[in-house]
């Protein structure tokens, strides 16, 4: 894995991206189902007042993730 | 009847030949209106069951089609697709993917968000493959009209090849249009969606035939997931395990792939039948209300005041209603006493309607903790407070929604323990339900208050700092702690191979339907009072039993010589009876029970009499103070602390010493804020696992927890 590859983890609030591949293999099944598929656009909307968990905005609707899963999702350059 | 059959006589020749009732599945993805549908359809006549092996509800309910025309309806789990993720959503796939299943449905429902329709679809095109007829009820079509969706729902009927029926499951809207459409002679959905790779239709006819399934996709199921389908044999499962090794199949990237296809598809496919007309509107009003809600200060600060209304309520507001609950059940044994007498009244009154009032007496505490969470549930605040609350909880094996139960535990761990219910996780939901418990429940206060004031000095420090209200609040935080570090240490060891996700749908902010509110109240109380019911009135009748009998003519015995002994000291009435009912208790079962494990109590500090107190207070904590006021014939009110105490500091030991010595009291006071000494508990967890192991295993925990403890308390305080 390249380092100054980016993913979602590393978004800004209100910062998108748009989706390049999946690290982690099961759990990629789950982002897939949710409609986390390659090439759509994913906008950081907002953090848990910890830091963790965070929500994106993906296919027009809200999605809640943890840090360690968004760092799976990464972005295209 | 005659007069509703003209209208609908023509559709009604078909169904009726049938004569049976036809059933059906309701699925769809979490949030999409499922159980406003169930509940639109079946209204009350709903019955909860459970799923094998599984510790999901099994909601089914009747509902009436057309006149003639009855269908049963099993509500399924929520799901995003049929590739199940928990072991909740497990039983979607063991219903659908075996024929001989006694609810497998002649027609599916899907429910589907208008306005997420690309991820709700998902669903669908799967269901679809599967080839069991189909209606999709498209709902929130008001949500999706706010947002500038426009459907047009003949071409996405045409597309999807499937009857869609625009609703407002919410209002009602539409629901007689699907239940026209269900009643009548379905077909399988007029499309796929997914043609399986070349490469691996060997594969998939071999299973297909093995199996003699009616469908490729069925089939290229087995293959994915045959691990999770307990219907299949374990030699069912070798033989497949066996083709897939011969043939290589990566199980990941075929599902990942096949996903992106459907995806691409429905892309392709909304495009005809789907216009927006302003993008983006749609979250902002939720946005800004979580801008407050979970804002770092205000965040906290509402969603402390929510839990503080709703401890509240079960703690304060309860009482009312149960005390009058109380005063009924007195009243009603002392009427029946009155007029009959006889051991068999005995058993009615004190064994039977008492157990059953100990039943009754939890309704409202359940009821109002269950309104409260069923509205954060409706609002999609619950989902807010997860959020919140989950990077700290995560750190002790707990989840965020485990904050719910575990403060309600404070108040009672009866409604806490089902409250764990909304947590989806397994493993996090089995350490909540274990660990509730550990919280001090409002049952331990008598306890706590009365020892206290036996050798804790009501002394003051800087004016204000009371020293008994510090030692009650140290108890309080003991069991706290107790319950956090047990979460911590079962995070270690219990294992799972579901992983815990939060990948989840961030609900937007609604209104609450007051009708679902009002199903779940019922609905739990109904599971409460029938299945952790029976338990506990089986308990308190045999607790009851070994109170009021002891072996051979014991009994009289111990009544005879109590009546000489109070003449010869020349007692009042009151006195002589009070001596009596001492004097039974001891020569009774529970009272042979208490001497029987003296042994082993006595390193805690305590004597029979005290074991008798631990036997019976198993029905429930503040049930010690009653058996310790009949042993030590306190008499009179028995709830007057000031005479309890009175009582309890001339008791004096062997030596002619205070009995109640501040080691022994402190180890009695560290015994109950560990100890599992509530049935009600017992069998609601068992209720909650559907299994006994959970319940014996808190049993043995919490009560080995508070032994040892005890007796380390007593040994250094002596």
């Amino acid at each position: 894995m390249q380092k100054d590859q980016r993913s979602v983890r590393d978004l800004k609030i209100g910062e998108k991206g748009t989706i390049c591949c999946l690290n982690d293999a099961e759990m990629s099944l789950k982002l897939l189902e949710m409609g986390c598929i390659p090439g759509t656009v994913v906008k950081l909307n907002s953090k848990a007042p910890l830091g963790d968990p965070i929500t994106i905005i993906v296919n027009d609707y809200t999605l809640s993730l943890r840090l360690d899963e968004a760092a799976t999702i990464m972005l295209k350059k | 009847m005659a007069e509703v059959i003209q209208p609908v006589a023509a559709a009604e020749v078909k169904s009726a030949t049938k004569n049976t009732i036809s059933k059906i599945a309701l699925i769809g993805n979490p949030n999409s209106g499922k159980s406003s549908l169930f509940n639109q359809l079946t209204g009350l006549n709903q019955k909860v069951g459970n799923f094998p092996g599984v510790t999901v509800d099994k909601k089914t309910g009747i509902s009436q089609l057309t006149p003639q025309h009855k269908a049963q309806i099993v509500d399924l789990p929520g799901t995003y697709s049929l590739y199940p993720k928990s072991l909740d959503e497990k039983v979607i796939i063991d219903l659908l993917y075996n024929k001989k299943s006694e609810l497998y449905p002649d027609v599916i429902i899907i429910t589907v968000d208008a306005s997420n329709l690309k991820r709700n679809l998902l669903l669908y095109t799967q269901l679809a493959d599967l080839g069991i007829p189909a209606v999709l009820a498209l709902n929130m079509t008001d949500v999706a009209e706010k947002h500038g969706v426009k459907i047009n729902v003949e071409q996405l009927q045409q597309d999807l090849g499937v009857p869609v029926i625009p609703m407002n499951a919410r209002k009602g809207i539409g629901i007689t249009a699907l239940k026209i459409v269900i009643s009548q002679q379905l077909e399988k959905p007029a499309k796929s969606f997914f043609d399986i790779p070349d490469d691996l239709l060997v594969l998939v006819r071999q299973i297909r035939y093995y199996f003699e399934l009616k469908n490729d996709y069925l089939a290229l199921h087995y293959a994915h997931q045959y691990k999770k389908l307990s219907f299949l044999s374990d030699s069912d499962k070798d033989y497949i395990e066996d083709l897939l090794q011969k043939t290589n199949f990566d199980s990941n990237t075929r599902q990942a792939g096949e996903t992106i296809e459907r995806y691409t598809l429905i892309n392709e496919l909304l495009l005809d039948s789907v216009k927006v007309t302003k993008a983006e509107s749609n979250e902002k009003f939720s946005n800004k209300l979580d801008q407050i809600l979970t804002h770092k200060i205000w965040g906290y600060l509402i969603f402390f005041s929510v839990l503080f209304l709703m401890f509240q309520a079960i703690f304060a507001w309860a009482t009312y209603p149960m005390d009058m609950i109380d005063l009924g059940i007195a009243t009603l044994n002392n009427f029946i006493q009155s007029r009959f007498d006889g051991p068999l009244v005995n058993l009615l009154t004190e064994g039977v309607i008492a157990g059953l009032g100990g039943v009754l007496i939890f309704i409202p505490q359940i009821a109002l903790l269950f309104a409260f969470i069923a509205i954060l549930e409706e609002t999609g605040y619950m989902a807010r407070v997860t959020f919140m609350m989950d990077k700290i909880m995560r750190k002790f094996g707990l989840n965020g929604k485990s904050i719910v139960p575990l403060i309600s535990g404070v108040a009672c761990a009866v409604p806490a323990v089902m409250a764990a219910r909304t947590i989806d996780n397994w493993k996090d939901r089995m350490i909540t339900i274990f660990v509730t418990p550990l919280m001090s429940c409002s049952a331990r206060i008598p306890v706590y208050t009365v020892l206290i004031a036996l050798v804790v000095p009501a002394r003051y420090y800087l004016g204000f700092l009371n020293l008994q209200g510090m030692v009650l609040m140290g108890l309080y935080l003991l069991g706290f702690i107790a319950a956090i570090l047990s979460a911590w240490v079962m995070k270690m060891i219990l294992k799972t191979k579901e992983r815990s996700y939060f990948i989840m749908e961030f609900p937007v902010y609604k209104m609450p339907r007051w009708k679902n509110v009002g199903i779940t109240i019922i609905e739990k109380v109904k599971a409460f009072v029938f299945e952790a019911g029976k338990i506990i009135v089986a308990i308190s009748i045999i607790l009851w039993v070994l109170a009021s009998y002891g072996p051979g003519n014991a009994m009289q015995n111990a009544e005879q010589s109590a009546r000489q002994e109070a003449a010869v000291r020349q007692l009042s009435t009151e006195e002589t009876e009070m001596q009596v009912s001492a004097q039974k208790l001891e020569s009774s079962y529970a009272g042979l029970f208490g001497r029987t494990i003296e042994p082993a109590i006595r390193p805690l500090g305590y004597d029979w009499k005290i074991g008798i107190a631990l036997l019976t207070s198993f029905a429930a904590r503040e049930v010690f103070i009653g058996t310790i006021s009949t042993i030590y014939s306190v008499g009179g009110d028995g709830d007057n602390i000031s005479t309890i105490k009175e009582k309890l500091l001339a008791e004096k030991d062997a030596a002619g010493n205070p009995f109640f010595t501040p080691a022994r009291a402190f180890s009695l006071l560290i015994f109950y804020v560990f100890a599992m000494q509530c049935m009600s508990t017992l069998a609601t967890v068992y209720r909650e696992t559907r299994s006994w192991q959970w319940p014996i295993m808190q049993l043995f925990y919490m009560s080995g927890l508070a032994y040892v403890s005890a007796y380390f308390v007593y040994q250094i305080f002596k």
